[in-house]
């Protein structure tokens, strides 16, 4: 019986204990009309290398890519210690920490994690990680509106990521909260400061400013917040941990700083696999603490002064609070976070900084060499961070499907979410990239414009 | 040791990032980071050797016995975890083309399918990405099927006061005002109470079946009667789904919408508090409410469901697909087990759960309901042994550390004082279970000679027992470099 060990022996022995003959007996209290036959439905079981086999073939089946796609999700070297630390029995198959004592390894990890956060950041404090970065500004904007009490509205730029925003909408609507979208300049490929004038007379809860944006395009972070703080709107920042070693943090943006910095903790670490499980992020100023939805994890001492650490502000949480909690979400990505950790501590300040600079540098390398190639030209004249947005001279779905022959994903045709501006390509080339790949990605595009 | 500690200016892991700092000329000046970041500068050793002496203070299910109430901690099969991390599944991006993931969406095809044999429901999705997520799904739908057909007076979600805190809390995330009813002497819903509540106002009603009382409602087929006669629609909260499955099945008991805890019934690791998941399961009138991306097979080709082909969709909850590395550890796991495993599960969580209560009832121990069967967990009362020792349900769980077990869920359900809500779990034996009960009696022992020691533990742990109160009064949430 697959991973269940009793023996004929034992089940005899537990059912005497018991008083009963049956383990079917157990289940007398199931009305009978309920009961249903066998599960017909679920194929037979398999060994352990017959299931070996079948997942060797299907993953061959898929095969390797040279990716340039990014969009949110960014290929990134991960160090072989992070998974194989992440792996191990004591943390892989770890409950949740309420049991603090029995859980200090957990707890210290993510101690560690909130004050690398809060750094990378530029914030006082971070929670210990929500599902991923959409639902993380979800709740972002849901704590906004909390908080400011007075406004329901949410001002969202159109060069936030399209999904985030589909999400943001699916989640906030629930409370009657409004979502209004800001149009972008579709020369810089920037929000313009300068376009918040038509919003002189009306409330926000929050403006959000993703930095850099959905088309890799770097806003004018400082004249944003501050135009939020005029309105008495909070500023919610959406950025790229990545980038975060290179550019402003959210919490130095403008005169006072962003008050809630959120986004996708992925590139931290963790691997692309297919769009999950990543982890988002939240970061805040001291005076929201209390308004933060998910787990926060605080330092304290036992009863001997040594220091220890516990889940904390737990009458936030709706195991305390039930109906009247921050939100309803009971769990973080403890796994994720892990890795996340052992990633940022293995590059340290420097070597993070290393790998965002050489993101940035070969995609402008890419950019360079691509718009060399007759009917390509860059669809934006704003600064970019590790990716851009190109427009082709034909529909962009044929020319990925030419480059995927050759192995190559080339990026993310935007005609689904920005039908707009035409025929558009979003590209990405992260330090994964050699000089050599992105040659061979200029040939591959040629050849199929040509 | 904070790994802050360990950090010295200038040390660095060469091996791990770009040999050459590339230029960042073009990114204008005022954009640029003027402020260092405090990440760690220790090497690969320093950071291996921190993290592995951590994860020692942890107990896990690798290690421990966790016979932690309403949280399924059963083995997590290693194979999951391998064949989940192949490389070719990992390098995959998420908008990566459908036919360069044709493999992994046949796993995620499949376990749909599975998923709607064992529930009895009629479609899946599986995007949620944790069960407080699936149940913000499962509530978001029934609300978008009351207002499809104009009816916007359902205000009002049903939970028992025995529900999990994500119930009411994700009625209210949606916009609904919750309304709890009691629970009788048996551990039933209070069908009276039920039918009083329901009206014109009832969106619905969230139920956990086996309840987080350990037993199952008995009335089910009638609360579904009642609930439906008033036009509410039922959630089944499948936190104890490991309880049933292939016994009964949520469709079967007349539930709309359930929400399926892979990290429980489908033995995905809880890697320390997530990454859960839980897909949802819908009855056919709620088929096109459901979530997006769906996995849809045409021939032998496997494609998204998107925006498009469900107009009606709750939309999207995820940046993409939901936790898709969990969904194929679920999917490997049930494949492993196949229909004869699948029938086992509940079948051995249920014996393991009746015998350990049978024996710490013999061990002199207080069930909190004796009269009923056990489902896969059930619930000791420390009450009388408070009032007459001062030792709490709190000392004892923290007293079951000392002795090598993982304490059970404390203080929950809410309604049974001084409660232990104990979940063995199938996977473990009849060993574990003897050696468990032998430690709860010498605890009771001790109880009774030697009540400080009970009430002064944990003593063995990396730490004694934490002050929770200055955690929360003095908020030290990160670390600072001491100036």
């Amino acid at each position: 019986m697959p991973f269940i060990p009793h023996t004929e022996e034992d089940i005899a022995e537990m059912l005497a204990s018991i008083g009963a003959k049956t383990i079917e007996e157990l289940f007398d209290e199931i009305p009978k009309e309920l009961v249903s036959g066998e599960l017909t439905g679920v194929p037979p079981g398999l060994s352990e290398m017959e299931i070996t086999r079948l997942m060797m073939e299907r993953a061959t089946t898929d095969g390797f890519y040279q990716n340039f796609i990014g969009a949110g999700a960014y290929e990134h070297h991960i160090p072989a210690a992070v998974w194989q630390i992440t792996t191990r029995g004591e943390f892989y198959s770890s409950y949740t920490p309420y049991q603090a004592e029995a859980s200090q390894g957990t707890l210290q990890l993510l101690y560690e994690y909130q004050t690398m956060m809060a750094s990378l950041t530029g914030m006082d404090v971070s929670n210990a990680s929500m599902y991923d970065g959409a639902t993380a500004l979800a709740e972002a904007a849901l704590m906004a509106v909390r908080s400011h009490k007075s406004s329901r509205r949410i001002l969202i730029p159109k060069t936030v990521h399209p999904v985030y925003r589909q999400v943001v909408r699916a989640i906030v609507s629930n409370q009657k909260i409004e979502v209004v979208e800001l149009p972008f300049n579709t020369q810089s490929g920037q929000v313009e400061p300068e376009s918040l004038s038509g919003f002189a007379n009306e409330d926000f809860a929050a403006l959000v400013i993703s930095q850099p944006n959905f088309f890799g395009v770097l806003e004018q972070v400082d004249a944003l917040t501050d135009w939020a703080h005029s309105k008495n709107a909070f500023a919610i920042g959406v950025v790229n941990p990545t980038a975060l070693a290179l550019l402003t943090p959210p919490g130095e943006w403008g005169s006072k700083g962003a008050d809630i910095a959120v986004g996708e903790g992925q590139p931290l670490g963790i691997p692309l696999s297919s769009g999950g499980p990543y982890f988002g992020f939240m970061a805040c100023k001291n005076d929201l603490v209390r308004q933060m939805p998910g787990r926060i994890i605080g330092r304290t001492t036992d009863l001997d002064n040594k220091p220890g650490f516990v889940l904390t502000l737990q009458a936030r949480e709706q195991h305390i609070r039930r109906s009247k909690a921050t939100s309803n979400i009971c769990t973080n990505q403890g796994l994720m976070v892990t890795a996340a950790t052992i990633f940022m501590s293995l590059l340290g300040p420097e070597g993070l900084r290393r790998v965002a600079a050489q993101s940035h540098a070969n995609t402008l390398e890419l950019v360079e060499q691509l718009e060399k190639i007759n009917g390509v030209k860059r669809a934006f004249s704003g600064p970019v961070f590790h990716e851009a947005a190109l427009t082709l001279s034909a529909p962009v779905a044929e020319i990925l499907s030419k480059l995927k022959q050759k192995g190559i994903l080339g990026g993310l045709d935007l005609q689904g979410h920005y039908p707009e501006l035409g025929n558009a390509l979003l590209v990405c080339a992260t330090e994964t990239k050699t000089t050599n790949d992105l040659q061979s990605y200029a040939e591959a595009l040629k050849h199929a414009l040509g | 040791m904070l790994i802050f500690e360990h950090s010295r200016p200038g040390r660095r892991n060469y091996s791990q990032s770009p040999a050459a700092a590339a230029s960042t000329a073009k990114i204008p000046q005022n954009l640029l980071r003027k402020s260092p970041v405090l990440l760690p500068e220790v090497s690969e050793m320093d950071t291996v050797r921190h993290y592995t002496r951590l994860s020692q203070k942890n107990f896990s299910i690798d290690t421990e016995f966790y016979p932690l109430g309403s949280c399924t901690m059963k083995y997590n099969p290693r194979a999951c975890n391998s064949l989940a991390m192949l490389p070719q599944f990992l390098s995959r991006h998420p908008l990566a083309p459908e036919d360069t993931g044709q493999g992994f969406l046949a796993c995620m095809y499949e376990l749909q399918e599975t998923l709607k044999a064992v529930t009895g429901m009629a479609g899946v999705s599986l995007t949620p990405m944790a069960g407080a997520q699936g149940e913000l799904i499962g509530v978001m739908m029934i609300r978008a099927y009351h207002e499809s057909r104009g009816d916007f007076a359902r205000t009002e979600i049903i939970v028992p006061d025995a529900a999990h805190g994500t119930n009411p809390a994700t009625a209210v995330m949606c916009g609904f005002k919750v309304v709890e009813i009691a629970t009788d002497k048996e551990g039933n819903v209070d069908l009276a109470a039920l039918k009083a509540a329901v009206g014109p106002q009832t969106a619905g009603l969230m139920l956990t079946n086996p309840s987080t009382l350990g037993v199952f409602e008995k009335n089910v087929a009638e609360m579904s009667r009642v609930v439906h006669q008033a036009g509410g629609l039922l959630y089944y909260d499948g936190a104890n789904l490991n309880a049933v499955l292939g016994k009964v099945k949520p469709g079967d008991m007349g539930f709309d919408v359930i929400h399926i805890n892979l990290h429980k019934t489908f033995s995905t690791p809880h890697g320390g508090g997530g990454p859960g998941s839980a897909p949802v399961g819908v009855a056919e009138r709620l088929l096109p409410f459901m979530p997006i991306p769906i996995v849809a097979k045409e021939g032998d080709t496997y494609r998204w469901i998107s925006e498009k082909e469900k107009p009606q969709s709750i939309g999207r909850l995820s940046a993409h697909m939901g936790n898709a590395g969990v969904l194929l550890r679920a999917y490997i796991y049930i494949r492993l087990l196949g229909m004869h495993g699948m029938h086992r599960i509940s079948e051995f969580a249920t014996l393991n759960a009746n015998y350990l209560m049978a024996e710490l009832s013999k061990a002199g121990f207080e069930i909190a309901y004796p009269t009923r069967r056990a489902s896969h967990e059930f619930i000791v009362t420390l009450k009388d042994i408070k009032d007459k020792t001062g030792v709490t349900a709190m000392n004892l769980a923290k007293r079951l550390l000392d002795k090598g077990y993982h304490a059970p869920t404390t203080y929950f359900p809410m309604l049974v004082p001084e409660c232990l809500l104990i979940e063995p779990a199938e996977t473990e034996s009849k060993e574990t279970l003897d050696a468990f009960v032998k430690s709860m009696k010498e605890i009771l022992q001790e109880i009774e000679l030697q009540p400080d020691l009970v009430k002064g533990a944990p003593h063995t742990m990396p730490v004694r027992k934490l002050d929770d109160v200055k955690a929360a009064r003095e908020l030290d949430l990160a670390w600072k470099p001491s100036a």
